[in-house]
């Protein structure tokens, strides 16, 4: 794809993580209104369910994605001088990164029958944030 | 040398308590203060997370931060912001589908997110109390 076709791409990567964020946090709203844990085992063990494990990692590799995209509007429209307006992209840029890696990580330790699937899907923040990055 | 003394005496307006502020205009500036303020609050969320799971001690310390008074007010400061970037996102995807575009209808919607955004954080500081 040229790169013109980049301002519409993050257009449509922010609607799309939009609705996802949206119906993960909805859902676990309700959990903790609904069924909230009452010990460590029962939160360790609810993290630990594949679907959630998987439905999680996907959320946090949407979530930077999408402050990702927010963030870099935001600067492109304020920043003034391209010195600061580049130092403050990369350094964003470096922090969600890291962030990912850190959420990797904490994911990862939580024993679960498809910790593959989790480790694949957690990656997904990392991927995501480097093509943007070079648009 | 005519087209750059204009620019220089180009009357510059920044007086932000005079500038007309219409309801889609707040709506649109609270919905971009409101995604920098999570986007600063995800490390302490990742956190909170990673402690939480870490082993009994430290879901114990998790919930202790939970319950400090200032990590509330925080709390009660995000429900808002989440609330008001939800609902206003909400709204700039029905937009995208055509849906509300109307000058009328733009502005009542704008008026429900920027009310209605504000009365869910109360609810949630009535349930925290």
């Amino acid at each position: 794809m040229s790169w013109r076709a980049h301002g519409s791409r993050a257009w449509l990567m922010q609607r799309v993580s939009a609705v996802y964020l949206a119906v993960y946090i909805v859902m676990f709203g309700l959990y903790l209104l609904l069924d909230a844990p009452t010990s460590y085992p029962a939160w360790r063990e609810w993290m630990g369910l594949p679907f959630i494990a998987v439905a999680t990692s996907v959320f946090f590799a949407a979530l930077l994605m999408h402050a990702w995209v927010g963030l870099r509007d935001v600067i492109m429209d304020y920043a003034r001088p391209p010195v600061i307006r580049f130092i403050l992209l990369t350094s964003v840029a470096l922090g969600l990164f890291a962030m990912g890696l850190w959420v990797l990580r904490v994911l990862m330790l939580i024993p679960t029958p498809l910790s593959i699937v989790t480790v694949a899907s957690g990656i997904l923040p990392l991927a995501t944030l480097v093509h943007p990055c070079t648009a | 040398m005519n087209s750059s003394m204009n620019k220089k005496n180009r009357p510059i307006f920044m007086n932000l308590l005079q500038i007309r502020m219409p309801v889609v205009a707040v709506l649109s500036f609270a919905h971009r203060v409101s995604g920098v303020m999570m986007c600063v609050l995800i490390p302490f969320l990742i956190y909170l997370l990673d402690l939480s799971l870490r082993n009994e001690q430290g879901y114990a310390q998790a919930l202790e931060i939970l319950r400090h008074p200032f990590v509330k007010f925080m709390a009660v400061l995000m429900v808002w912001g989440l609330a008001h970037h939800m609902l206003a996102g909400i709204r700039f995807l029905l937009i995208d589908a055509d849906i509300g575009v109307g000058r009328d209808s733009a502005r009542r919607s704008a008026w429900i997110i920027n009310v209605g955004g504000l009365i869910v954080p109360i609810i949630a500081l009535l349930v925290l109390l």
